[in-house]
């Protein structure tokens, strides 16, 4: 899906605002204006930053809205102009390089391991709703401690749904760099989680 | 299965290798080759199986994360500045063509 978000709505009303349709406006607003404040919240940890981030993005990307040259990049030129605002909040870079994950430290643990067969063993495995439920009440805290090398990648892929390309742009890094920081974002993230999961119920342990 | 088998397999070259493009998989972003190698192995792999579970699980709950609560309403007068910096940049741009 190389263009996966070339058809979101937010693509939409930018075209309609580029032709001056007013009635376009509020909707991409509330959805930027919520995209941003929780990227910037989940970057930067705080409420207040978020909010001003938020506001300040969507000033700059209406001050130059004749600059939009292509709408179906509009997430990632809006992105782009709110990770500038989030970097000046944060006196250290957020974006700064953190401490790399290797593959082999995200593999499943024995711990997990053993967990696992003990809890297929015991027959009782849960709902896979139930299961779900309790992942979603985990997530932000789970995002919230992983590197922010990670983090900046998994939220934007994953929660925001850009694009590998267009996640590239925003963090002016290469598809492959992406592509490999969301992987083990994303492993980082399953790791953690499984704390509060079961493992072990998938079919194979049936 | 035993546990000795489990802790086996996740340490497989095999499996390493299917698992080190787990997310291009469920991305997509692999081609026909790529992907049937992966579904070969798997379809002989429980471990892997259950780790790519567990893996689709974590991404669609990321995809479907709400998160932060809502984002305090936009104030009245910055909604109104917004508004205007958008007329203006549309005028700038009907200029320049
Ligand atoms: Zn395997």
């Amino acid at each position: 899906m190389p263009n996966a978000s070339a058809s979101s709505p937010e693509v939409e009303w930018a075209r309609r605002l580029l032709e001056g349709d007013a009635t376009a406006f509020t909707p991409f607003v509330e959805s930027f204006q919520h995209r941003i404040f929780q990227y910037t919240w989940l970057m930067c940890g705080q409420r207040e930053d978020a909010e001003e981030v938020a506001q300040d993005t969507l000033l700059k990307v209406f001050e130059s809205f004749d600059q939009l040259q292509d709408p179906s990049r509009v997430k990632a030129w809006v992105f782009r102009i709110a990770k500038n605002y989030c970097l000046m909040k944060r006196r250290k870079s957020v974006f700064a390089p953190d401490r790399e994950y290797s593959l082999d430290e995200l593999l499943p643990g024995s711990e997990e391991s053993a967990r696992t067969i003990q809890v297929a063993d015991s027959g009782a495995l849960p709902e896979e709703q139930v299961l779900r439920a309790e992942l979603a009440s985990h997530l932000e805290e789970a995002l919230a401690e992983l590197p922010e090398l990670y983090r900046s990648v998994v939220l934007l892929r994953d929660v925001e749904g850009l694009s590998t390309s267009e996640a590239a742009e925003v963090l002016d890094i290469k598809e492959d760099a992406v592509k490999q920081r969301l992987h083990r974002g994303r492993l980082a993230l399953r790791k953690s989680l499984a704390r509060y999961t079961p493992a072990g119920t998938g079919e194979a342990s049936r | 299965m035993t546990e000795h088998k489990h802790q086996h397999n996740q340490k497989d070259p095999a499996c390493l290798e299917v698992f080190a493009k787990l997310s291009e998989y469920l991305d997509g972003e692999l081609d026909r080759l790529e992907c049937d190698h992966i579904e070969e192995h798997i379809a002989d792999c429980p471990p892997c199986v259950e780790f790519l579970r567990g893996l689709k699980r974590c991404v669609e709950t990321s995809r479907e994360f709400e998160g932060q609560g809502n984002c305090p309403k936009m104030p009245p007068e910055m909604e109104e500045k917004l508004r205007e910096a958008w007329q203006n940049a549309l005028k700038r741009r009907e200029n320049a063509h």
